[in-house]
């Protein structure tokens, strides 16, 4: 404990720098696999691409593609940039998977009604789809967000500060507060992520926290 | 390429280059360092690792996906689990336990255990409750029921957490070279430490290949182990669009 008091500003960085290695891909992984989803959705020889192609991916172990990257990116082994794209292109194989199904199980009714009353492809998509896909998606960028929270310490093992410092560090000096305390502040962030995420989708979807409500009243 | 310029042995500076050397170089594939040993090493952790997470986990699976009691406990100890990093495990179990073999086994074991013992009591409550009630009315003991019905209907499920579990064992045996063991994550460790390159991307590459051959096999091994029975009636008109693969490593959310 006096350990923590002593170095708080320098744990409260390496959070920091953890919070940031992971909430990029996240949020990165957002932005690339809704249209990969829409994508796929419409084109089935792409959506056997992008799936298959996702779960060899997603295969490839943290610490190789780490590694692999830099010899791809041409990035130097140490920059922060290998972390995020390596967890990027984890989040997005999972979201992919997840968005299409999300797409995929919205009535057929739904859109035509859309369609009928005069909505636009892209504007429908924006307006309807995607609103009503959002619950699937956060649960994947649930999901997502505490694997990332888990994965980026490996990144310390090459060098890149996070909270996984404390463990690399606390190991060779073996000093085990340093890595209780590295422990406690992923669990930390992971379950505030977590609450982020469970209150932003609550506040995108509105019409869910009705729902149950309803049907309560009308089973009683 | 950005990369410091070490040529020793090689015939360029780009890694990919120096990772096609080093891969293709006889010396590193035999010997105690070479890559065959290496990957029986690698394999040898993870096998030993999944025969303890399975001694664990597949009982408290079948137990708590039959009978429903515990499920609460098992859902958010799995979740807590998922949410530890791989890395600080393995270095508290070192200090707590000491350097050797098994400390980092027993940490392994306790990334293992989620995804199995989830896939586990997914597969077990996923099965239609008629079915379990059909059995049960026809005589069959609950053993019976358990072992006859519900896991071979559960299977798919089952394996899909097993498939996540191996998965994310086999990834972090790689993380286990830094504490001094084995296993194909010494070329990672050891070759950022003298900036070999070559050693790093080819090591990678091996380690990736060995990852992806393993989920073919699993994925195989799962098609031929799931009844051709439940394949077909399963397959309801408009139900390949809800994704009728068995559940993937990427829907687990089992980490690399």
């Amino acid at each position: 404990m006096a350990w923590l008091t002593a170095n708080f500003g320098y744990v409260l960085q390496l959070a920091g720098l953890h919070l940031y290695q992971s909430v990029v891909p996240l949020a990165l992984s957002f932005i690339i696999a809704i249209p990969l989803a829409q994508l796929a959705r419409v084109n089935r020889t792409f959506k056997g691409f992008i799936l298959s192609a996702g779960s060899i991916l997603y295969t490839i172990p943290s610490l190789a593609l780490f590694v692999i990257l830099p010899a791809i990116l041409g990035t130097r082994i140490l920059d922060i940039a290998n972390i995020i794209v390596a967890l990027t292109i984890y989040a997005v194989a999972l979201l992919v998977r997840s968005t299409v199904d999300a797409l995929n199980s919205i009535d057929d009714g739904i859109r035509q009604a859309a369609v009928a009353v005069g909505y636009k492809p892209l504007f429908r998509f924006l307006t309807v789809d995607l609103p009503l896909s959002l619950p699937v998606l956060f649960a994947g960028l649930r999901v997502i967000s505490v694997s990332n929270i888990s994965l980026v310490s490996v990144g310390a093992l090459i060098g890149i500060s996070s909270f996984g410092t404390l463990f690399t560090d606390g190991l060779q000096r073996d000093f085990i507060t340093e890595i209780v305390v590295g422990i406690a502040g992923t669990l930390l962030l992971a379950l505030l992520m977590d609450i982020l995420l469970v209150l932003l989708q609550r506040l995108l979807t509105p019409w869910l926290r009705s729902a149950p409500a309803t049907a309560g009243a009308v089973t009683v | 390429m950005r990369f410091l310029d070490t040529l020793d042995g090689y015939s360029s500076d780009n890694p990919v280059v120096q990772g096609y050397e080093w891969l293709t170089d006889p010396q590193n594939w035999q010997g105690p360092s070479g890559i065959p040993v290496r990957t029986v090493e690698h394999l040898g952790y993870t096998g030993l690792t999944l025969l303890i997470a399975l001694a664990i986990a597949v009982p408290i699976g079948l137990y708590v996906g039959h009978t429903g009691r515990g499920r609460v406990v098992v859902i958010a100890l799995a979740g807590i689990l998922r949410a530890l990093p791989t890395l600080g495990l393995l270095t508290l179990f070192v200090l707590l336990a000491g350097l050797g073999l098994m400390p980092p086994i027993w940490a392994l074991v306790l990334l293992a255990v989620p995804p199995i013992l989830g896939g586990t009591y997914a597969g077990i409550s996923s099965v239609s409750p008629d079915a379990v009630d059909a059995a049960r009315s026809m005589g069959m003991t609950e053993a019976q029921i358990l072992f006859r019905v519900e896991v071979p209907n559960g299977l798919a499920v089952i394996l899909g957490g097993f498939r996540a579990g191996v998965l994310q064992v086999v990834a972090t045996v790689a993380v286990v070279a830094y504490i001094d063991l084995g296993g194909l994550g010494r070329f990672l460790i050891d070759g950022l430490a003298v900036s070999d390159y070559g050693r790093v991307f080819g090591g990678a590459v091996v380690i990736a290949v060995l990852a992806i051959t393993i989920d073919a096999v699993l994925a195989g091994l799962q098609r031929l182990a799931i009844s051709p029975g439940l394949r077909d009636s399963r397959q309801q008109p408009g139900d390949w669009q809800t994704g009728s693969e068995p559940v993937t490593a990427g829907v687990q959310g089992g980490n690399p």
